[in-house]
């Protein structure tokens, strides 16, 4: 795996470049917006990859409390199957899909359905308690990272396009409330040193991820400033702009899979470090517990 | 309005925060690195 990492990062910057040059050069210019819309390609793309990884976040904290007690742990297993089963089924029933707002496919719905189970299977085959609790603090520091670009990039957009750097319509809001409950997160693991503190954290992320699908759906249920989603939900986009856009979310997406595999590692230093240093510091004070203890008849003694 | 201006400031930020933080892991990673020698040595 380190092998490889040198090897994927060239490979990611030089997707970046590309996805640069296809953003500014290739795409076409929007009509009304000009030159500015090109925001979009850098915009859509991190928020895309901040849901997905406050969505991994989600899955491996669920996983780290289920994981408990082997009834949890299976409960929570065939649950999480029965959800991914039923949504891939419910999309197809006549009364459900009725209920879909338009430009929404039942597909695409069923196929969403069916990633939460394959989604949580894997990071179950693939990581343990600690390294389940280690993904989850990866995945959330560097999904807040990927937020913060989307509330920085959105409001230089919305001035010279609405007049106005901010408003509190539901999109916005539900994502700077989306930001504030990750960063509270990040905040409870950076200062808290109780034992719990990775369980309160997990019950943390499990409520916080409620917050994903209202900030997704909020345009797609609700009349607000935020543009129309540009897949479905009566949005349209030029299939050119589409392109560009795919290859910059897989370029975004390459840098995120990059940085969080730094982070991962780092974070197994951090506690490699710790634990040699709470060892040491265990010897240390043995060492001086027989010492006083080796004094103590001469000390009598010299009484 | 040039709005080439706002382009060329959200793709600089977007740089800044990415680049702000890699460097920050880096920076940490390298600390950690150097604590784990000093305590092989010892």
């Amino acid at each position: 795996m380190k092998r490889l990492f040198p090897i994927f990062s060239i490979l990611t910057a030089g997707l970046l470049v590309f996805a640069f040059y296809q953003a500014i050069w290739v795409a076409p210019t929007e009509r009304t917006m000009g030159e500015v819309q090109r925001i979009f390609y850098y915009h859509v793309p991190s928020a895309w990859t901040a849901f997905l990884l406050f969505f991994i976040n989600f899955l491996a904290s669920l996983q780290f409390l289920a994981n408990a007690k082997p009834s949890t742990q299976r409960a929570a297993r065939w649950t999480v199957i029965a959800i991914g089963v039923l949504g891939a089924i419910a999309p197809y029933v006549p009364a459900v899909q009725s209920q879909l707002p338009a430009g929404l496919y039942p597909s695409s719905v069923a196929t969403t359905a069916l990633l939460i189970p394959a989604i949580y299977l894997l990071i179950g085959k693939f990581f343990s308690d600690q390294a389940l609790d280690m993904l989850a603090l990866t995945a959330a520091e560097v999904g807040v990272i990927f937020c913060s670009v989307v509330l920085v990039t959105g409001p230089i957009w919305a001035r010279p396009v609405w007049g106005i750097w901010w408003t509190w319509d539901l999109r916005l809001t539900t994502t700077l409330v989306l930001w504030l409950i990750y960063v509270s997160y990040l905040v409870l693991r950076r200062f808290s040193d109780s034992a719990q503190t990775p369980k309160l954290a997990a019950v943390l992320a499990v409520f916080g991820a409620l917050d994903i699908p209202l900030v997704y759906f909020s345009i797609w249920f609700f009349r607000t400033q935020h543009p129309q989603p540009v897949i479905g939900g009566g949005g349209s986009i030029d299939p050119r702009m589409m392109r560009v856009l795919l290859i910059n979310w897989l370029a975004f997406s390459c840098l995120a899979a990059l940085v969080c595999s730094a982070r991962f590692r780092l974070e197994k230093l951090k506690r490699q470090v710790e634990e040699a240093q709470a060892l040491e510091s265990l010897l240390g004070s043995g060492e001086s517990a027989t010492q006083s203890k080796a004094q103590l008849p001469l000390s009598r003694g010299q009484q | 309005m040039n709005s080439v201006k706002f382009l060329i400031a959200a793709y600089v930020a977007t740089w800044l925060i990415h680049g702000t933080y890699i460097g920050s892991l880096a920076r940490h990673y390298a600390k950690f690195k150097q604590q784990m020698k000093e305590m092989g040595k010892k």
